[in-house]
């Protein structure tokens, strides 16, 4: 297992480089200009050829991939082009409320797409299922930023529950984190619990077809048991895909519930950087992701192994 | 049973603890959300609004402009011109000290100034004309011009686009292209740097030394006096969340909110909606490139003017009446050197007419590429507007459509337009930008050194130069009305008119709001709640 992991670590690294050269290709052919941005709406021709060079903007590409390169091989993935604030830094800074908030998601998505899954499954083709398919429909359908402003019109400025926007740090107590919380994992976490219940739902159904699930029943065990321990493990190794997969896709995909409400995290910061044209932020902040999307494959392929033994064999 | 109650009460003895970890704090706070968020701390390094705001926070300037424009003593204590007008000296108030804690000196003044004037236009209009500046001693600094130019005090006391603000001697020493990244200020707030998130926030707390001159506040002349302790600029990207954050008191002032949700900030009582200043917020422009054949001709691009129906693009940008205003004068309406000489010409919509004059001046229906903006709450519905109108002329239009930050860049180039040029764009700039001829860049026909366009007209450079040296109010009234004339016959740009970006505040919650137009400004602002 030991030389599996550190196989599949090892084979990170050609991934990263192609993830690299990719991007900084992507961003360098895109139009924009960071000094045209920098200069502002009055600035002349020649300001914003000073702050081109002082950039270093005009060297040629792959001068400025091997100077980037180097940097990055160092541990260092340089400094925003606007704040000049280390990158590092500043994905420090958004860490905490991204983090805090696709854990609040999962939270949410999980504890109620699991059972509706199961329940559905369970009841198959009666109206309770149809009920939960129903609402998983809805919430594919329903988009995040219009769940988001139903959810602050009526729980922020009517009821006066929860705060319209912002995110409150753990520093600040967890109440608060929590309060700041609710409504944008409620409204990010819709999609989530719609994609989670139909695969339970799926995956249940295959298994509750086995003839081990006709023997437990026929043994007289409990409904409860049948269902939760002889079924929903055996129907786990596509549903933790499926998390593992909206981990990756939390993380990073988080721009619109970010944006709605207001919350400082990576993906307002990826945004931003893209629409400023913040270069070495961008480019800093796709590595993190890629890294972080390998590393979760990893994990949900080491999960396997534990959940199925006829993988692990 | 027993257990379970013990975890549940342990939990929950938990839970309030966390819960109870809360800031305890007496300060005043003030919470606002500006157009755009801080991402450069240095106001001599660009032309963003937002860094003039951040500079007028943290910085103080030699002279602040009052309500009619006129500028009066800010950091200078008094000063005197030479009966010749050429020299001019200043002495520094008492009480100045940096943030640091150290005193202000004219050391910094002199390299503050001399940076500044390496990079403003205005400035290096002013630094042309400068013959030397000169410490007489700690306090006392002399401008010796080679000729009597007129706005000196007036370039000084310039407060949008590139802000004469003071900063230390070390900082401004860094040389007019390097980026100064602390933000260590003698101005009434101090910026709390190890708060500072790009993107999210900035704060900044009162500066406990600041001695601010005496005078009622006028726009930046007058007293200057921090009310609260901190200000949080809370940077919020949505324009709807930004709406709703105020109605329930998250924040307190909004800059500027979306003129589509004013009707609902208009009915919460507890809400005012002002007015930012007497003078207009902002004055549309539609930018001819005139480097690339049709628009080489001057002829071309007076045709251009007939496809403008300032109503239509007001009514799209701005939409309530209010708040807009039609202006056929190359300086802003409303100030006192405006004037519309030509608007019978400027008001004639008429697309046909302006089809038939550029097929009479030699187009020959290539495509003319316009960029249009995709992305920016006012300048894309004015560039659809444009585009609207050119094809109902029966142009042979290329509306390039990309986003605001690579118009920006697009502009920028020099090349043919079917190469990644451009021939017209439309853009927005700040009313008090174009209150004279010197400060209105767009104005500019130096050629090269133009702003972008690069407009080319000797005459109409030489009235601009002449307008700097004009003494009196009524020699700079004739001046205007010349450049005005020359504007309608080299037309550097068109305008399609002017309106105010209203301001949003929590009337229950804070007083004192010093009207400014463009670069708001937070001193004297407290809390009544």
């Amino acid at each position: 297992m030991t030389a599996y992991i550190i196989r599949r670590l090892l084979a990170t690294i050609p991934v990263m480089a192609v993830v690299a050269i990719f991007v900084f290709l992507l961003l360098r052919l895109a139009p924009g200009d960071p000094a045209a941005l920098i200069a502002g709406d009055n600035a002349t021709s020649a300001q914003i050829e000073e702050i081109r060079q002082k950039l270093g903007l005009n060297l040629p590409i792959w001068e400025q991939f091997f100077l980037w390169a180097g940097d990055i091989l160092r541990g260092d993935l340089g400094k925003s082009i606007f704040s000049n604030m280390p990158v590092t830094t500043l994905i420090a800074q958004r860490l905490e409320p991204t983090l805090m908030l696709t854990l609040a998601t999962l939270i949410v998505a999980i504890s109620l797409a699991i059972p509706l899954g199961v329940i559905a499954a369970w009841k198959a083709r009666t109206a309770i299922d149809r009920v939960v398919m129903l609402f998983s429909v809805l919430g594919f359908a329903v988009p995040v930023f219009l769940a988001g402003y139903v959810l602050m019109y009526v729980f922020s400025i009517q009821l006066r529950w929860l705060p319209v926007q912002g995110y409150r740090p753990l520093s600040q107590g967890l109440w608060p984190s929590i309060q700041s919380l609710i409504l944008p994992a409620i409204a990010l976490g819709m999609t989530y619990v719609a994609l989670i219940a139909r695969i339970t739902r799926a995956s249940m159904l295959e298994v509750l077809a086995q003839d081990y699930i006709r023997t437990a029943n026929a043994k007289g065990l409990a409904t409860g048991r049948v269902l939760l321990l002889h079924a929903l493990k055996n129907a786990s190794v596509p549903i933790v895909t499926v998390i593992g997969i909206g981990i990756a896709l939390l993380i990073s995909g988080v721009v619109i519930t970010e944006t709605v409400f207001n919350i400082p995290g990576l993906g307002r910061l990826t945004v931003d950087a893209v629409l400023k044209r913040d270069y070495p932020i961008v480019q800093g902040l796709i590595l993190v992701f890629a890294a972080t999307k390998v590393i979760i494959n990893l994990l949900i392929d080491l999960s396997y192994a534990f959940l199925d033994p006829r993988i692990r064999h | 049973m027993a257990k379970k109650k013990l975890l549940l009460l342990g939990a929950a003895a938990i839970f309030c603890a966390a819960s109870a970890v809360k800031p305890v704090s007496a300060e005043t706070v003030l919470r606002a959300t500006m157009h755009a968020d801080v991402r450069t701390l240095d106001p001599h390094w660009t032309t963003q609004t937002i860094a003039a705001i951040h500079g007028m926070l943290v910085y103080d300037t030699l002279f602040g402009v009052d309500d009619d424009g006129v500028p009066h003593p800010q950091m200078v204590g008094d000063y005197s011109v030479s009966d010749d007008g050429l020299k001019y000296t200043f002495t520094l108030r008492d009480g100045l000290k940096w943030h640091d804690g150290s005193k202000v000196t004219t050391a910094d003044v002199i390299a503050s100034l001399k940076r500044w004037g390496r990079r403003d236009q205005a400035g290096r209009a002013m630094f042309a004309h400068l013959e030397s500046i000169d410490a007489v001693d700690e306090k006392t600094f002399t401008m010796t011009f080679k000729a009597p130019y007129g706005l000196v005090l007036e370039t000084l006391g310039k407060t949008d686009s590139m802000v004469p603000i003071i900063m230390r001697e070390q900082d401004a020493q860094k040389g007019s292209d390097d980026q100064v990244t602390d933000a260590i200020g003698s101005g009434p707030f101090m910026m709390k740097k190890d708060e500072w998130v790009p993107g999210s926030r900035t704060v900044y707390v009162k500066n406990p030394d600041y001695v601010p001159r005496e005078g009622t506040p006028s726009r930046f002349a007058g007293a200057k006096i921090p009310k609260v302790d901190r200000i949080e600029l809370v940077w919020i990207d949505d324009p709807q969340t930004r709406m709703q954050a105020l109605i329930a008191g998250e924040i307190d002032l909004l800059e500027q909110p979306s003129v589509d949700f004013l009707p609902i900030l208009e009915s919460d009582p507890n809400i005012k909606v002002v007015r930012t200043g007497a003078i207009d917020s902002h004055w549309g422009t539609i930018r001819i490139n005139h480097l690339h054949p049709p628009f080489d001709k001057p002829e071309m691009r007076q045709a251009l003017f007939h496809l403008v129906n300032q109503e239509d693009f007001l009514r799209a940008v701005i939409g309530n009446p209010e708040y807009y205003r039609t202006c056929y004068s190359f300086i802003t309406c409303g100030t006192p050197y405006a004037d519309e000489t030509g608007k019978e010409i400027m008001s004639d919509y008429n697309p046909k007419k302006a089809y038939e004059l550029m097929k009479a001046a030699g187009y020959k229906d290539e495509p003319i590429y316009v960029l249009a903006a995709t992305d920016h709450h006012t300048i894309t519905p004015a560039a659809q507007v444009l585009v609207a109108a050119m094809r109902e002329a029966g142009i042979n239009v290329n509306a390039v459509s990309i986003d605001w930050g690579s118009v920006v860049s697009r502009r920028a180039s020099r090349a043919k337009p079917e190469e990644g040029g451009w021939h017209i764009f439309v853009t927005t700039s700040s009313g008090t930008t174009a209150t004279n001829p010197v400060l209105n860049t767009w104005l500019g026909a130096n050629c090269d050194n133009a702003n972008v366009g690069w407009p080319c007209d000797e005459e109409l450079e030489k009235l601009r130069g002449a307008f700097a040296f004009a003494r009196t109010h009524e020699e700079r009234k004739e001046l205007a009305r010349k450049i005005q004339e020359r504007a309608m016959y080299v037309v550097p740009y068109i305008s399609f008119g002017q309106w105010t970006q209203p301001m949003a505040y929590r009337a229950d919650r804070i007083k004192g709001i010093v009207p400014v137009t463009g670069t708001t400004v937070f001193w004297n602002i407290e809390r009544i709640d």
